[in-house]
Order: structure tokens, then C-alpha cells, then sequence
């Protein structure tokens, strides 16, 4: 009735193509915006920022750049923790080198730096697929890992080898140290992930993402119709380890303040990330944003269920809320093995033809 | 879905708030993951010793006090979780029993205004209360205990350690890491060549580390381990046979779970101790009656008197008798968090008040001020004796090496001032 294309009469090219077709659909994100930029900002606290909204917002970016690799271009990845280690090291180094340029530019560079080792990385993936891709990007997450607790140079030579973030502003607000509001810190994230959410909804509607796809779906096809697998290969190594790398950055430098390169960045990391994207769907933004809020929200939600409300023992809530994640992540996986984002495309088809079904 | 979850979780939030009259001290503690180990018996310890003030004495000063739990796993981003949870409650002092947590935690609390606790761990440097206003770190720190274990080597070799090799197994984190600056000081002084092995969290593989020191034979091992890193270094030092009585831990390395699966093999192995162990003090007679044959016991209650569960209580002890100082200074019973700091720096603890509170001589007597958070920083070394099942104390308190570790201490704290623009207080 309310959902669908009829009536929503289509006079440009422009127009035609946009992003959201449907009227239902582009009135539904103007909203999210509107309550994600208006409301939120006024009501959060600190709770809501650091153990909802922030963590929730970073793990979204982190999930599109990983959706970008593994989901459109089909190159799976277990490098993502490292990655993210590289976006917050260089936001470190460049946030104490240059301590007068404002952190939304040392988050941009970061991203820029990780997009550059991204690449580095991603020359394998020309020669090797499938999981020995896997194998080698393990082999990215534990080198760098490795190089960021050996080389003091990127600790800054500090006594135990934390990286703490410095009070860093944006247009004269605290966005990074302790000083910073809630409001400043879930602004700032929220602003990062709509520039990436939209860039990369853009890039993946385009060419550059028809050609991701068409190397995903069959690379020796796509190079017989004149898709350049290495150059596509690496720009989806680039766009999503610069999406990764600004995850990172944000990470290290809003979220937790200072961090610990094995326990922040370790293959834990990657694999949650890589968990986000399964469960929300490859291949989909919306995915992206699904398995990021399902991973961040579920264990808070049940931690607070559990010991909050119905007063359990802290352990036994940690192990049942371990069984309870892992037991949905299973039955997710067996009733819709193309994620929270095959649910979604099934709600429109279905409200496309309701009340009326035949 | 976003939303139903916020809505629910709102939900749940707002039931969970205790009521604002009472002493709040929340207790991030961890009773899962491979840490867990540790995690129990100091959490079990803590919560006891305010369970046993609110049952004996009625709280402290007439307030109950409150021991939130919230379940960190040893884990950065849950602790910040947790912190942000708790500290609306009118929380007064935090414990995170992480070296991890509390970096992440000392720019919130500086900016909160609330008082962290660190004994014996954390980060080193806060012992200049100077910078680090909110934060205390005493009786000891890892920077006394790195001393205090080459001055124990001192004593066994004469006096000194020319030409001798010290190999130091360490958890690759924050906190292995905070010995190494101090022993490669005192390697300067002292003329012992130092290797430093580094084993990664949670070190459940200590293989290639074992096979480098058989291959290396250092004549001692310095051990920075937790959790159940701990258990493996102790089976595999006696698998290669490593002569136990040259294997020293840290205090953290130093508890019954960690020696037990070896069995006969941990016979001799040596750690750092900050306080006494065992149940041979007076308060366990009143913990008996008033929290465990009353069934209020922690946990499951089969940690009772074991050296964690002694410094979780140990870590209570203090914590309590800072927040008494407080309410003397503040002249009321509801202090705040503010008055709470107050009562920790101008904490003293001596040997007669522990003699009332039930452990004499337990703990090493300090005193406080405005520039001293760190305290005297002595350490005693226990030996495990595994016929007897038993930590047998081999040394009396061992006073660390000052003349390497103050200027260390601040010169740490000063790049930590200069980066964070922090002025020095207490001029």
C-alpha cells in the first residue's frame, strides 16, 4: 500500500537511478538521519555513547569495509584487525607529530596510510584465492601485530607499549581524551560513517563495484569481458582497508582512548568483524549495518537482561550470554544463510504486495 | 531491530540503578575467560571483606556499603563497558584488577573525579601523585617488584650479578611490559645482561619461549604472567628441568592455581608477595562466623584464604580504611567521591591498626601524601613447597632499589604530564 513503486513517477535520468527508488524507502532513511543527527545528539550519555552508539557506529564502518572485500569483490579476508591496527597507529603518530592539524584530517590520512598497506597486501590476492587469500591475510593480521609490539618507534618509545590518544578537537570541540561529551563523540563517528555508508553505496551501485562483482561472481568471465583483475582487485583492497583504516583510528582514538596492539587489534577482532558481515549479509550496506548492531547490541542487551534485571551471577550471565550469541549466530546461519539483509529484501517484497498477497 | 533492542535495553538500565545513600564501590572483576583463574579469588576477597564490614559493623562509619559486580573478562572494551555503567551510581573508588583497563581508565576517572586503586598494578608512574591526581598505586608497584627481585639475586650471589644472565618471560601487554625500562636500568648498574621473552595473551603456547631459555641457559628467569600463562610457564620450566629455585615471579604469578597442576615439579619456585597469606589471622574468625557459615560468601566460596583471595581482601582493607579516613576528614558518613580521594591521600596505614582489623603483620605500613601515591614499595619472596602444598615466606620485606626508580618514575610521569598537559600539583 504504502510501499511500493506505483504512482512515484520517475521525469530524469537522475532521478531514475537514485538510491532509493521507492518514496517509502527515501522518506524512511531521511528519518533515520533525522533522528540519528537531531535527536540522538540531545538525549545521549555517557553510557549510551561508549557502550552503545560508538562501538556500534565503529564497527558498522569497519563491517562496510570488510562487506566492500570480502562481500562485492569476493576476496576473503582475515587481516581486518590488523588493518584497523594500522589506521589507529597512524592516527597516533600523526595525532603527536602534528598535534595543531584537526583529528578529522589525521583520521582521513589514516585511512589513506592503511588503504596504501592494504594494497601491499592485496598483491597476493592476484596469484591466490579462496582460503590461501585467507591464509595470506592471516599472515598480514599477525605480521602486523607483530610489527606494532616489536618496533617502539610507533608506541613512541613508552615505558609498556600503550598508545594513549591525546585531547584532539574538531572546530574547537574535544573529540578525542577524556574530556570529550558523549554528544561530540557519537557526532563525530556518526558523521564518518555517513560519509563512508554513502561513498560506498555510491562506489558499489557503480562501475568500480559492478566490476568488484562481476571478479566475485566469476573472475575469468570478468576478465574475458574486459574487467582488469588487477587493478579491480586492488582498488577493493584499497577502498576497504581505507574504510577499515578509519575504524581503526576511530577506534583507538574515540572509543577506547588508548589501546594495546594484541588485545584492541588481535585475530579476535578480525573475526568479529568478519562475523558482522556473514551475519548481516555479503554483499549488502544495510548488512553491514545489521551484523555490526546484532554483534555490538546483543551481548549489552542480554549482559544488562541478565544481571540488571534479573540479577544472575556476573559468570553465569558471561557464559549464557557466550551460548545465547552463538546458538542465535547458528540458527541465523541455517534459517537464512544470506544474513539479517536476505530478511530485509524478503520484508520489501513482501510490503511491496501487502495487504493484497496475490 | 535497532530499536526494539534500545528500547529493551533502556529498559533494563534504568531498573538496575541501586539506591544513591549508600558507599558505592563497584567491583569490575573477570570470572571468565583465560584469566578467570586469578580473576575469582581476588574478586571473591573483595566482595567478602564488605560483605563482612555490613554484617559485623554495619557498613563503614554506619553506611552500607554497595560491591556492584560488573564482569570485565580482562577485556579493554568491556571495561569501559563497565565503567560507564557503574559510575553513575555515585561510584567512589575503582579496582579493575587490569593493567589494560587502567590506562584506558586513568584520563576518565582524572576527568570524572573519581579515585582509581591500582595495588600492585596498573601503571607504575601514577605512584607521582603530583600528575596523577586521582590514581594510587600503593604498598608496591612493578617498578618495586622489578627491583625487588634483583635485590633478592643480589643477596644470593654476593652482592653481585657481574656477567650473570637474566632472561624475563613476559605477558606480551601493557603489563609484561611495564618491568623491562627498570631491569634494563638496573642491568646498567648491576652489569646483567638481560633477555627479554615475550609470550603472547593469553600464553596458553609457551613452547618456543621454553626451548630459547634451554637453548640460552639464563641463570635466572624473571616471570610477568597472569592468568593462565601463569600454569603453563610453571609445567613447562619443569619439563626442561629448569632449576625452579632460579624461576621468580611477580606477585601476580605467585598464587596456589598457578603451581598445583605442575605438582611435584613447581617444588622450589620462588615469587614476589606483598602481604601475608594463609588463614592463620585473626580477622578469618569473624569472616567465618559473619559471611561464611552465614552462607553470604562470594563466588562459590572455595577460595577462602588463598593468596589472590588475601589480596583481593587486602585490596578491600585498604579501600575501606581510606573511605573511614574520608568521612574523619569530611565530618559526615556520606562522603562522596571527591572526599573519597581526599581520604586516600592522606591514608596511613600502621602496623597496629592492621593488628586491629585482624591481620597483623600482613601488610608493609605506608603513608600517603599529596606526592607519594606509590608508597614504601616493598616485597617479601614466598617459595613454593609442593609436599606441603604450601607458599613458605623465604625473606622478610625487601625495600626496592629508589635511587634507580625515582627518576624513573618521573621521568614517566612527566612525558605523561607534557602529552596530556597536565600541571604538577602539591607545590
Amino acid at each position: 500500500m504504502f510501499y511500493r513503486e506505483a504512482g512515484d513517477f520517475k521525469t530524469s535520468y537522475r532521478e531514475d537511478s537514485q538510491t532509493f527508488p521507492i518514496k517509502f524507502d527515501r522518506y524512511r532513511y531521511y528519518a533515520v538521519l533525522a533522528v540519528a543527527f537531531g535527536i540522538i545528539p540531545f538525549v545521549i550519555n555517557d553510557y549510551w555513547a561508549n557502550a552503545v552508539f560508538v562501538p556500534f557506529l565503529i564497527y558498522s564502518i569497519a563491517a562496510i569495509g570488510l562487506n566492500i572485500l570480502t562481500g562485492y569483490a569476493g576476496q576473503v579476508s582475515l587481516g581486518t584487525g590488523g588493518f584497523m591496527a594500522v589506521g589507529a597507529y597512524a592516527c597516533y603518530k600523526l595525532m603527536t607529530a602534528f598535534p595543531d592539524i584537526s583529528i578529522f584530517i589525521h583520521v582521513i590520512l589514516a585511512g589513506g596510510i592503511t588503504a596504501g598497506v592494504g594494497v601491499l597486501f592485496g598483491l597476493p590476492s592476484l596469484r591466490i584465492k579462496g582460503f590461501y587469500l585467507a591464509v595470506a591475510t592471516l599472515a598480514a593480521q599477525f605480521f602486523l601485530v607483530w610489527l606494532f609490539n616489536k618496533v617502539p618507534w610507533f608506541y613512541n618509545y613508552s615505558a609498556s607499549g600503550q598508545i594513549t590518544a591525546p585531547d584532539r578537537t574538531v572546530l574547537g570541540y574535544f573529540v578525542t581524551g577524556a574530556q570529550t561529551t558523549a554528544t561530540a563523540k557519537y557526532l563525530f563517528c556518526l558523521v564518518m560513517l555517513t560519509l563512508v555508508a554513502v561513498v560506498a553505496r555510491n562506489l558499489t551501485r557503480g562501475t568500480v563495484g559492478r566490476k568488484w562483482m562481476a571478479i566475485r561472481d566469476m573472475d575469468i568471465a570478468a576478465e574475458i569481458i574486459g574487467v582488469n583483475p588487477l587493478t579491480t582487485k586492488l582498488t577493493a583492497f584499497m577502498v576497504s582497508s581505507f574504510f577499515i583504516g578509519i575504524a581503526g583510528a576511530l577506534f583507538f582514538a574515540v572509543y577506547l582512548g588508548a589501546a594495546e596492539v594484541g588485545e584492541a587489534f588481535g585475530i579476535q577482532k578480525s573475526f568479529l568483524i568478519l562475523f558482522m558481515v556473514i551475519i548481516g549479509g555479503l554483499g549488502s550496506i544495510f548488512g553491514s549495518f545489521a551484523g555490526a548492531a546484532f554483534l555490538v547490541l546483543l551481548p549489552v542487551f542480554l549482559k544488562n537482561l541478565l544481571v540488571g534485571q534479573l540479577g544472575w551471577p556476573t559468570d553465569l550471565a558471561a557464559h549464557i550470554e557466550l551460548m545465547i550469541v552463538g546458538g542465535l549466530i547458528v540458527v541465523f546461519l541455517i534459517a537464512e544463510p544470506h544474513g539479517l539483509a536476505q530478511l530485509w529484501r524478503l520484508a520489501k517484497e513482501k510490503l511491496r504486495l501487502w495487504p493484497f498477497p496475490h | 531491530m535497532k530499536k526494539t533492542f534500545t528500547a529493551i535495553v533502556a529498559a533494563a538500565m534504568t531498573a538496575a540503578a541501586p539506591a544513591m545513600a549508600d558507599l558505592v564501590i563497584p567491583n569490575l572483576s573477570y570470572r571468565t575467560g583465560p584469566f578467570a583463574a586469578g580473576g575469582i579469588p581476588y574478586a571473591d576477597g573483595f566482595n567478602d571483606y564488605f560483605t563482612l564490614l555490613n554484617e559485623r559493623d554495619g557498613g563503614i562509619g554506619g553506611e552500607k556499603v554497595q560491591v556492584p559486580e560488573c564482569e570485565t573478562a580482562y577485556n579493554t572494551e568491556k571495561g569501559v563497558e563497565c565503567y560507564e555503567a557503574t559510575k553513575g551510581n555515585g561510584a567512589l573508588v575503582y579496582n579493575p584488577l587490569s593493567t589494560g583497563i587502567t590506562y584506558q581508565l586513568i584520563p576518565k576517572v582524572s576527568a570524572d573525579g573519581i579515585s582509581l586503586y591500582t595495588p600492585g598494578y596498573g601503571r607504575t608512574s601514577a605512584a607521582n601523585g603530583k600528575v596523577f591526581e586521582w590514581v594510587f598505586n600503593y604498598p608496591a608497584n612493578y617498578w618495586d617488584g622489578a627491583s625487588v627481585a634483583i635485590k633478592h639475586l643480589l643477596d644470593l650471589n654476593g652482592g653481585s650479578l657481574e656477567g650473570k644472565k637474566i632472561a624475563l618471560l613476559y605477558h606480551n601487554s601493557a603489563y609484561g611490559k611495564e618491568p623491562i625500562r627498570t631491569l634494563q636500568e638496573l642491568s646498567k648498574k648491576h652489569g646483567y645482561a638481560l633477555t627479554e621473552i615475550p609470550v603472547d595473551s593469553p600464553g596458553q603456547e609457551q613452547k618456543s619461549q621454553w626451548l630459547q631459555i634451554r637453548r640460552d641457559k639464563p641463570d635466572y628467569v624473571l616471570f610477568w604472567g597472569w592468568g593462565v600463562m601463569n600454569q603453563v610457564a610453571v609445567q613447562e620450566a619443569a619439563n626442561i628441568r629448569f632449576p625452579m629455585e632460579n624461576f621468580i615471579g611477580i606477585w601476580w604469578s605467585g598464587s596456589e592455581n598457578d603451581v598445583l597442576p605442575a605438582g611435584d615439579g613447581a617444588n622450589g619456585y620462588k615469587s614476589l608477595a606483598m602481604h601475608g597469606t594463609g588463614m592463620d589471622y585473626p580477622v578469618y574468625e569473624d569472616l567465618k562466623k559473619y559471611v561464611i557459615d552465614a552462607g553470604k560468601a562470594a563466588g562459590a566460596g572455595d577460595q577462602v584464604g588463598s593468596v589472590l583471595y588475601s589480596r583481593g581482601m587486602y585490596a578491600a582493607m585498604v579501600i575501606a580504611e581510606a573511605a573511614r579516613k574520608a568521612q574523619e576528614l569530611a565530618g559526615t558518613s556520606a562522603i562522596n567521591a571527591a572526599q573519597m580521594r581526599d581520604g586516600f591521600e592522606a591514608l596511613e596505614i600502621t602496623e597496629e591498626r592492621m593488628a586491629e582489623l585482624g591481620l597483623p603483620n600482613f601488610g608493609q605500613p605506608f603513608a600517603a601524601s599529596c606526592e607519594d601515591h606509590g608508597g614504601p614499595g616493598a616485597a617479601l619472596i614466598q617459595q613454593w613447597d609442593a609436599s606441603a602444598k604450601k607458599w613458605n615466606l623465604i625473606t622478610g620485606f625487601i625495600a626496592p632499589d629508589d635511587e634507580v626508580l625515582t627518576p624513573l618514575i618521573l621521568e614517566d610521569s612527566q612525558a605523561y604530564a607534557k602529552e596530556a598537559g597536565i600541571s604538577e600539583r602539591c607545590n
